[in-house]
């Protein structure tokens, strides 16, 4: 069993409070991972956890345990650091025995969980190697393994992949998610990588400025968004902002006018909007298509086009001098300074009021906190 | 024109002739000295000097009638490990808390530690004499322990943070995650990645408290006195003899040279710590 219950934690650091107030569930056998801009708290939430930073504020829980003030090595948690962080004066067989050797635990014990971990990680040729003479991807298994002969309720992940060179990344992301299977333990990962959060996590939870904007599934966090800051955090590229402002709104209609030009009507909840209230219209690139400049009341101004093979980015400018990102098939032929037309798939528009909240969707799951 | 091979090994050539001058440059003296302990008084005072001349070991056997050179060599042996063993007990543990915990007073605590060897030790010469004198301290290899001690502990600190600050702190944390104790922290991780770090220190603090004259002068008269003390008086009474004072110059060198040479490994690795990543 490892349930992580977390509430109304704060952390105040030389007068500064990095944490806000953070209430957050983990259930058994979940991979959730903690994603957010820079500075936005995430590694610091992590270490609290860990046990590495003192809580100023709140209670964490592990089941039935208080650990807040619990020294880190008794809270069952393993940590796999950004940097590694390997002994390197010790042999990957050591690395990988030290927590056991400081636990006393029986040779022969230690033996058979230390080739567990090597052959799980594939390792076994390296044991009698010290981490300088490892490569980044080899260090990172090391580093990996010393958290699995642990055994641990938790591992936490800080950034673990940030290190490694593009190729070696998207392997590692599979050899992780394997690993959570074929371990079937609890994982918490940070990492300011979108796509990391997306492809791995059960959950992802994600921060910003010290509190959590949103909890929720990839899916749930791509389609139905609850602000603006997650809207344009999660999906790459970006999703397209417009400013507009409202016309009409309805208990299951709301009517926009584009500062570009046309009017759009969405299928959303319009409650609390009156006409004339700014808002912002946001749809992401993968749901516009592009047409012949006649084909589409919204016309735009062709900037640079990026072709990716499979698909083509083209960066567009409307006529109030806004800039979005549109995806369109990888053989578009449009070049820089041609007007084309745009038309945007309404059924994936979201709306957000001034404040930055979204109006909600039919058939939106509630919002857990 | 040179080709770039050329001028590659010209620039070695020249940067290793430049290299050997200056190393045989500030060899010289110490050359000069062992020279000149082979020598007669006569020729010692010669000039020009003679660079021809019978070698004799008169010298060394005057010291050896004259003095108990042993006395001297165990002195300066007991009190500079002495001093240097209490100075690593203490720098360590100073050093881990302001490298790795941090506050808002640590680089003033630094500065302070720093700033007490500005001070002239001429300065607080009668204050220590007094305290030696009422503890009876005075004369005694204990003393003198104290005051290197004291006096090297700033450098100490110093040297020992700046390899401590190195360490990626990451290290450290995975290793109280994995269940050590603050000692075991120390002892099983920090020591032993910083050995290299740590060998210079302490070699430092040993020829610092070696070659240390001010205070073993001042503070000592026979019984603890070390081969600074056995070499200043050679200076003194009879007027200046220059074959005799090269001698006893020369072995009370001699240990700490043939130490620095064993370590030089170290002492380089050390030294040059942090540089190469």
């Amino acid at each position: 069993m490892a349930n992580l219950t977390i509430r109304n934690l704060h952390k105040v650091f030389e007068g500064t409070e990095i944490i806000k107030g953070i209430d957050l569930d983990i259930k058994d056998h979940e991979f959730v991972v903690f994603v957010g801009p820079s500075g936005c708290g995430k590694s610091t939430l992590l270490r609290l956890i860990a046990g590495l930073e003192e809580v100023t504020g709140g209670h964490i829980y592990l089941d039935d345990r208080e650990i807040t003030d619990m020294a880190p090595a008794r809270r069952d948690l393993a940590m796999v650091f950004q940097t590694y962080a390997l002994y390197p004066h010790m042999t990957v067989r050591k690395n990988l025995s030290f927590a056991l050797d400081l636990a006393r635990v029986d040779k022969a014990e230690v033996a058979a969980k230390v080739a567990e971990a090597a052959r799980i990680l594939e390792l076994e040729p390296l044991l009698e190697r010290k981490p300088r003479a490892l490569s980044g991807g080899q260090r990172q298994r090391v580093a990996i393994g010393r958290a699995i002969v642990r055994h641990p309720k938790i591992f936490l992940f800080d950034e673990p992949l940030s290190n490694l060179d593009a190729a070696l990344r998207v392997q590692m992301r599979l050899e992780l998610a394997r690993l959570h299977q074929e371990l079937n333990a609890t994982m918490i990962y940070v990492t300011h990588d979108q796509v990391e959060a997306m492809t791995l996590a059960d959950k992802v939870v994600v921060l910003n400025g010290g509190r959590i904007e949103q909890v929720g599934s990839p899916l749930t966090l791509y389609h139905h968004p609850v602000n603006r800051f997650v809207a344009g955090f999660i999906g790459t590229p970006r999703m397209a902002f417009l400013d507009g402002r409202v016309t009409a709104a309805e208990a299951s209609t709301v009517s926009v006018a584009l500062a570009c030009g046309p009017e759009y009507r969405l299928e959303l909840e319009g409650r609390g909007l009156k006409p004339g209230d700014a808002v912002t219209l946001g749809i992401r690139p993968e749901h516009i298509q592009v047409c012949e400049a006649q084909a589409s009341p919204f016309q735009v101004t062709l900037d640079v086009t990026e072709h990716l093979g499979a698909d083509t980015y083209c960066y567009v400018r409307t006529d109030s001098g806004e800039t979005l990102t549109v995806r369109a098939p990888g053989d578009f032929s449009g070049r820089f300074g041609d007007r084309v037309g745009l038309l945007p798939d309404l059924a994936h528009g979201h709306l957000f009021d001034a404040s930055g909240r979204a109006m909600p969707k039919p058939g939106a799951p509630a919002q857990a906190a | 024109m040179l080709t770039l091979k050329q001028t590659r090994r010209l620039r070695t050539l020249l940067l290793g002739t430049l290299a050997w001058l200056v190393a045989l440059a500030l060899f010289f003296p110490i050359l000069w000295m062992i020279l000149t302990s082979f020598k007669t008084e006569l020729a010692a005072f010669a000039s020009p000097p003679e660079l021809w001349f019978r070698p004799t070991l008169e010298n060394y056997l005057h010291i050896d009638e004259r003095s108990d050179y042993f006395h001297y060599a165990w002195n300066s042996v007991v009190v500079s490990f002495g001093s240097t063993l209490f100075g690593m007990l203490l720098a360590v543990p100073a050093a881990y808390s302001m490298a790795f915990f941090e506050t808002r007073r640590t680089k003033g605590t630094l500065l302070w530690m720093l700033s007490t060897k500005m001070l002239p030790p001429v300065g607080v010469l009668v204050p220590i004499y007094l305290l030696f004198k009422q503890f009876g301290l005075l004369d005694t290899k204990t003393g003198l322990v104290i005051i290197y001690t004291l006096i090297n502990l700033p450098i100490m600190v110093w040297m020992v943070y700046t390899y401590f600050k190195e360490i990626p702190r990451d290290i450290l944390e995975a290793a109280r995650l994995d269940g050590a104790t603050a000692a075991q922290e120390i002892c099983r991780v920090l020591l032993p990645i910083a050995k290299g770090g740590l060998a210079s220190t302490v070699l430092l603090s040993l020829i610092l408290s070696w070659n240390e004259a001010f205070w073993s002068l001042n503070l000592t008269s026979s019984s603890a006195a070390p081969l600074t003390a056995l070499v200043a008086s050679y200076s003194s009474p009879e007027g200046l003899f220059w074959a005799k004072l090269s001698a006893v110059s020369t072995l009370a060198c001699a240990p700490i040279l043939v130490f620095g040479w064993l370590s030089q490994k170290q002492l380089v690795r050390g030294l040059s710590f942090g540089a190469v990543k």
